[in-house]
C-alpha cells in the first residue's frame, strides 16, 4: 500500500451547509486533509472542490465514497493518475529594505511571479504555480522576513485528451 | 390549493402513506399540532422524544415503510440524538419533523433555538432547515425517498415556526431531482458469473447474512441459495431472522457472543459470502485475523462499505434482491458433506456444554428466554434492549419469523427496547409484540410504559433483573480483576411500578414460576410485565476478548453453573 498525497475533484450543489457538510465528514471519519479549495464552477449553482488528502490508496478511495454519498456532492474525481494542471496562488508580504528590495524583486522575477504591492518596509509578492514552486520561492524569501502570507491550497483540472489510466504529469513551472 | 406549511407537512405526509406519527408538542411546532386534526394521521404523543424516535425506528424496522417522529425546537430536537443515532447505525428508514424558531431568530440564540440539522450531520443520511414555505413540499418528498432508498437512514427536516404559519400554493412533486444520490444499479452480470464460479469452487463456503438481506427483503432467495449450493449461514445481530433458525443450515449469530461452531466455521472457511454486512468489529475481531484461509466476497448496496472494514477479493455494489436470482441460477448444487458433518460434530459439542443441558434449580436468564420461545412457539416478534439480556435473547430465542427480531446493533442503545416496540406494536396491531430487557435499560425509557396504558398496546414485557449492568460487570469480572465499580443497580419493585402504570406485573424468582407467569402474560388481553429475579452473576458465553481473534473463545466452563 502506497502513502500518498492524491488530489481530488469534487463539485457539489451551492448551497448553504455543503461545506459544512464536507468538512464535517473529513473531520468524522479522520481523514488526513492536507488543503481543500472551493469555488465556483462553469456551472451556475454548482461548486468545485479542490482536496489534497494524505492516506494509503484504501482511505483515499474511502474519502472518494464517503463524498460520493453526500446528496449535495455531485460528482467526485480522484485525478492523482491523471495529466493534470495543478496550481496554486500565494500572496507573501516579505520584508523589504533599501539593500534588498531589488534582489527581492529580481527572485520574484526569475520565479514570474508579480509585485502587487510595494510600501515603505516591505513588498507583496503574488506567485501562481505548482506547490513546488510556492515553496522554491517562500523558502528563498524566508531569510528575508516573511511578515504575512496566504496560500489557497491546491486547484486542478485534468488536460484536454487525457486518457483515465495516464501517468500524473505536474510540470514545476 | 392553498395550504398553511403546518398543513403541507400533513398533506405530504398522508400522500407519502404515513398513517401514525410519534411525537411530543411545543412552541416551534404549535401549528403543525393546530393543523393535525384535519388530517387521517394517528399521533401517538410519547412521554420523551428519545422514545419517539425509537418508535418510529421500530415501526420502521417491523415494517419497512417509513417511520415518523416529532418534535419542538431546542430541548425537544436535541431529545431525539440518541434515536437518530440508533437509527442512523443500524440503516432505519425514519423521517424526523422538528419545529425551528421563527427564521428572522435563526442565530440569535432565540428560545429554544439550537442548531439541530448541525447537531445531527453525522447521524442522519441527509437533514434539511427549511426557510422559505415554497420548498417544503419537495423538502418532504426528497427526504421521505431519501430515508427508504438505496442504504435506508434517517433524514431530518427542521421548519422554522414561520414557515409553518406561512400559505403558499401546494404542488406534491411527482419525481425527484437529486443530482447527487445515486442509488447503484450497476449491471453487476459479470461479477454475478465470477461470485458463482468462486461458490463452485468453493469446499468450505459460508455465508454472512447481515440486516441488508431483511433491509432487501432477499430471504427467500437467501434462503433458494443456501439450500441450491448447501452452503452453511451465519447471520449477525441484526441479520437474525434472515434465514429461520430452525433451517438445519443456520448456524445462528457470529461474533463477539456467537455461537462457538457459527465463528469456527468462519475461522476454517475457504469462502466468505458476507451478504448485506458491513462487517462490524462484534462480527469480525481483528480485522487482520479475520478469516485468515477464506477468499471474501462482499455484497452492499453501499459501496463505501466495500473494503472499509475488510478487504474484499470480489465485491459487487448492488441490490441483494436483483443480485441473488441472477446468482441463485449460476450457482450449481453441491452438498458439502464433509463440510457440513464438521460443523455439526462442532456444533454437538456447544449443546454439551450448553447451560440448559446441565441440570439447574436456580433462575436461568437462558431459561427464561427459551421457556418464552416455548410458550410462544417463536411465533412473536421480540424486541430486545441492550446487554447480557440482549445475547442471552439472541442465542436462545430461536428466531423462524420475517423480522421477528430488532435490536439496536450499531449503536447499542440501552433503552431502545420498550419505546421501539411501541413502535412495532402500533405498526403491527395484530401481532404479538415482546419486549425482552435488563434492569438497567428498562429504567432508562420506563416512563413510555405510560405510553402503552394509553395507547392500550398488549405489549408483553419481560425483564432479566441481575441487579447489575450485567454486561459492564462481565467485562469487570473477566478484564478488570472483577473490581464492580458502578455497576451494582438497585432497582424499584417493577412490578408495583407497572401497576401503578395500570399494568398487571408479576415478580418471578423460582424456576417453577417461570412457565405459569408467561402463560398468565398470554391469558392476559392487554400488557403484561413479568421482573424476573435472575441469578445475578451469569456470563454470557461464548465471549470472544476483545482484541482476539474470533477463534479463541471464552467458553462456558464445564461442569460449571456459572
Ligand atoms: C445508553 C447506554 N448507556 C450505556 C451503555 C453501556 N452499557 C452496555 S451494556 C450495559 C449494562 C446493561 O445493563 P442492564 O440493562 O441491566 O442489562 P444486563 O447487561 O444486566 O442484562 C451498559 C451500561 C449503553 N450500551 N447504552
Ligand atoms: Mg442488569
Amino acid at each position: 500500500m502506497t502513502h500518498t498525497r492524491h488530489t481530488l475533484i469534487a463539485l457539489m450543489e451551492d448551497k448553504p451547509g455543503v461545506l459544512n457538510r464536507v468538512s464535517s465528514l473529513f473531520r468524522r471519519r479522520n481523514y488526513n486533509i492536507e488543503s481543500l479549495s472551493v469555488g465556483h464552477s462553469e456551472t451556475p449553482g454548482i461548486s468545485r472542490m479542490t482536496v489534497v488528502v494524505n492516506g494509503d490508496d484504501r482511505v483515499v478511495q474511502q474519502v472518494v465514497k464517503q463524498l460520493s454519498k453526500l446528496i449535495n456532492v455531485t460528482h467526485v474525481q480522484d485525478v492523482s493518475n491523471r495529466p493534470t494542471v495543478v496550481r496554486e496562488l500565494a500572496l507573501i508580504k516579505v520584508r523589504a529594505s533599501h539593500g534588498t528590495r531589488s534582489e527581492i524583486m529580481e527572485l520574484a522575477n526569475v520565479f514570474r511571479a508579480k509585485i502587487v504591492d510595494v510600501g515603505a518596509t516591505s513588498l507583496t509578492i503574488e506567485i501562481t504555480g505548482t506547490e513546488t514552486k510556492v515553496n522554491s520561492l517562500v523558502r528563498l524569501l524566508q531569510p528575508f522576513g516573511i511578515e504575512e502570507m496566504a496560500r489557497t491550497g491546491r486547484v486542478a483540472m485534468v488536460r484536454d485528451g487525457a486518457s483515465d489510466e495516464g501517468p500524473g504529469t505536474e510540470t514545476p513551472f | 390549493m392553498k395550504l398553511t406549511g403546518a398543513q403541507m407537512v400533513w398533506e405530504s405526509l398522508v400522500r407519502e402513506g404515513v398513517t401514525t406519527v410519534f411525537g411530543i408538542s411545543g412552541g416551534a411546532v404549535i401549528h403543525l399540532y393546530h393543523a393535525l386534526p384535519e388530517y387521517p394521521i394517528h399521533h401517538v404523543l410519547m412521554r420523551h422524544e428519545q422514545a419517539a424516535a425509537h418508535a418510529a425506528d421500530g415501526y420502521a424496522r417491523a415494517t419497512g415503510r417509513v417511520g415518523v417522529c416529532m418534535a419542538t425546537s431546542g430541548p425537544g430536537a436535541t431529545n431525539l440524538v440518541t434515536g437518530l443515532a440508533t437509527a442512523y447505525m443500524d440503516s432505519s428508514p425514519v423521517v424526523a419533523i422538528t419545529g425551528q424558531v421563527a427564521t428572522p431568530l435563526i442565530g440569535t440564540d432565540a428560545f429554544q433555538e439550537v442548531d439541530i440539522t448541525g447537531i445531527t450531520l453525522p447521524i442522519t443520511k441527509h437533514n434539511y432547515l427549511v426557510t422559505d414555505i415554497h420548498e417544503l413540499p419537495t423538502v418532504i418528498r426528497e427526504a421521505f425517498y431519501i430515508a427508504r432508498t438505496g442504504r435506508p437512514g434517517p433524514v431530518l427536516i427542521d421548519i422554522a415556526r414561520d414557515v409553518q404559519a406561512a400559505q403558499a400554493e401546494y404542488v406534491y412533486p411527482e419525481e425527484v431531482y437529486l443530482p447527487g444520490y445515486q442509488i447503484p444499479q450497476e449491471d453487476c452480470q459479470s461479477h454475478v458469473q465470477e461470485m458463482a464460479r468462486l461458490i463452485n469452487e468453493a469446499q468450505r463456503p459460508v455465508i454472512i447474512a447481515g440486516h441488508g438481506v431483511i433491509l432487501a427483503g432477499a430471504e427467500d432467495a437467501l434462503l433458494s441459495l443456501a439450500e441450491k449450493a448447501q452452503i452453511p449461514v451465519v447471520t449477525t445481530l441484526l441479520g437474525i431472522s434472515s434465514l429461520p433458525e430452525t433451517h438445519p443450515l443456520c448456524l445462528g449469530m457470529a461474533g463477539m457472543h456467537g455461537e462457538a461452531y457459527a465463528n469456527l466455521a468462519l475461522c476454517e472457511a475457504d469462502l466468505i459470502v458476507a451478504l448485506g454486512s458491513r462487517f462490524d468489529d462484534r462480527l469480525t475481531g481483528p480485522a487482520k485475523h479475520f478469516a485468515p484461509q477464506a477468499r471474501i466476497i462482499h455484497v452492499d448496496i453501499d459501496a463505501a462499505e466495500i473494503e472499509k472494514n475488510v478487504r474484499a477479493d470480489l465485491a459487487i455494489v448492488g441490490d441483494l434482491r436483483d443480485i441473488l436470482p441472477a446468482l441463485i441460477s449460476l450457482v450449481e448444487e453441491r452438498d458439502h458433506t464433509d463440510w457440513l458433518s464438521r460443523i455439526r460434530e462442532w456444533r454437538k459439542e456447544s449443546a454439551e456444554r450448553d447451560i440448559l443441558a446441565q441440570e439447574l434449580d436456580e433462575l436461568f436468564p437462558q431459561y427464561v428466554i427459551r421457556q418464552i420461545w416455548h410458550a410462544t412457539q417463536g411465533n412473536i416478534t421480540v424486541v430486545s434492549d441492550v446487554g447480557q439480556n440482549q445475547m442471552w435473547e439472541a442465542q436462545y430465542f430461536i428466531h423462524h419469523r420475517r423480522r421477528g427480531l430488532i435490536s439496536s446493533g450499531g449503536l447499542g442503545t440501552m433503552g431502545f427496547a420498550l419505546p421501539a416496540a411501541i413502535g412495532v406494536q402500533m405498526a403491527l396491531p395484530h401481532e404479538q409484540v415482546w419486549v425482552t430487557a435488563g434492569d438497567g435499560g428498562f429504567q432508562m425509557n420506563i416512563q413510555e410504559l405510560a405510553t402503552v396504558v394509553q395507547e392500550k398496546l398488549p405489549l408483553k414485557i419481560a425483564i432479566l433483573n441481575n441487579g447489575y449492568l450485567g454486561m459492564v460487570r462481565q467485562w469487570q469480572q473477566f478484564f478488570f480483576e472483577g473490581r464492580y465499580s458502578g455497576t451494582p443497580l438497585l432497582g424499584p419493585d417493577f412490578a408495583r411500578v407497572a401497576e401503578a402504570y395500570g399494568i398487571p406485573g408479576l415478580t418471578v424468582r423460582e424456576r417453577s414460576e417461570v412457565m405459569p407467569a408467561i402463560e398468565r402474560a398470554l391469558a392476559t388481553d392487554g400488557p403484561f410485565l413479568m421482573d424476573f429475579r435472575i441469578v445475578q452473576e451469569e456470563n454470557v458465553y461464548p465471549m470472544v476478548a476483545p482484541g482476539s481473534s474470533i477463534q479463541q473463545m471464552i467458553r462456558r466452563p464445564l461442569h460449571s453453573k456459572r
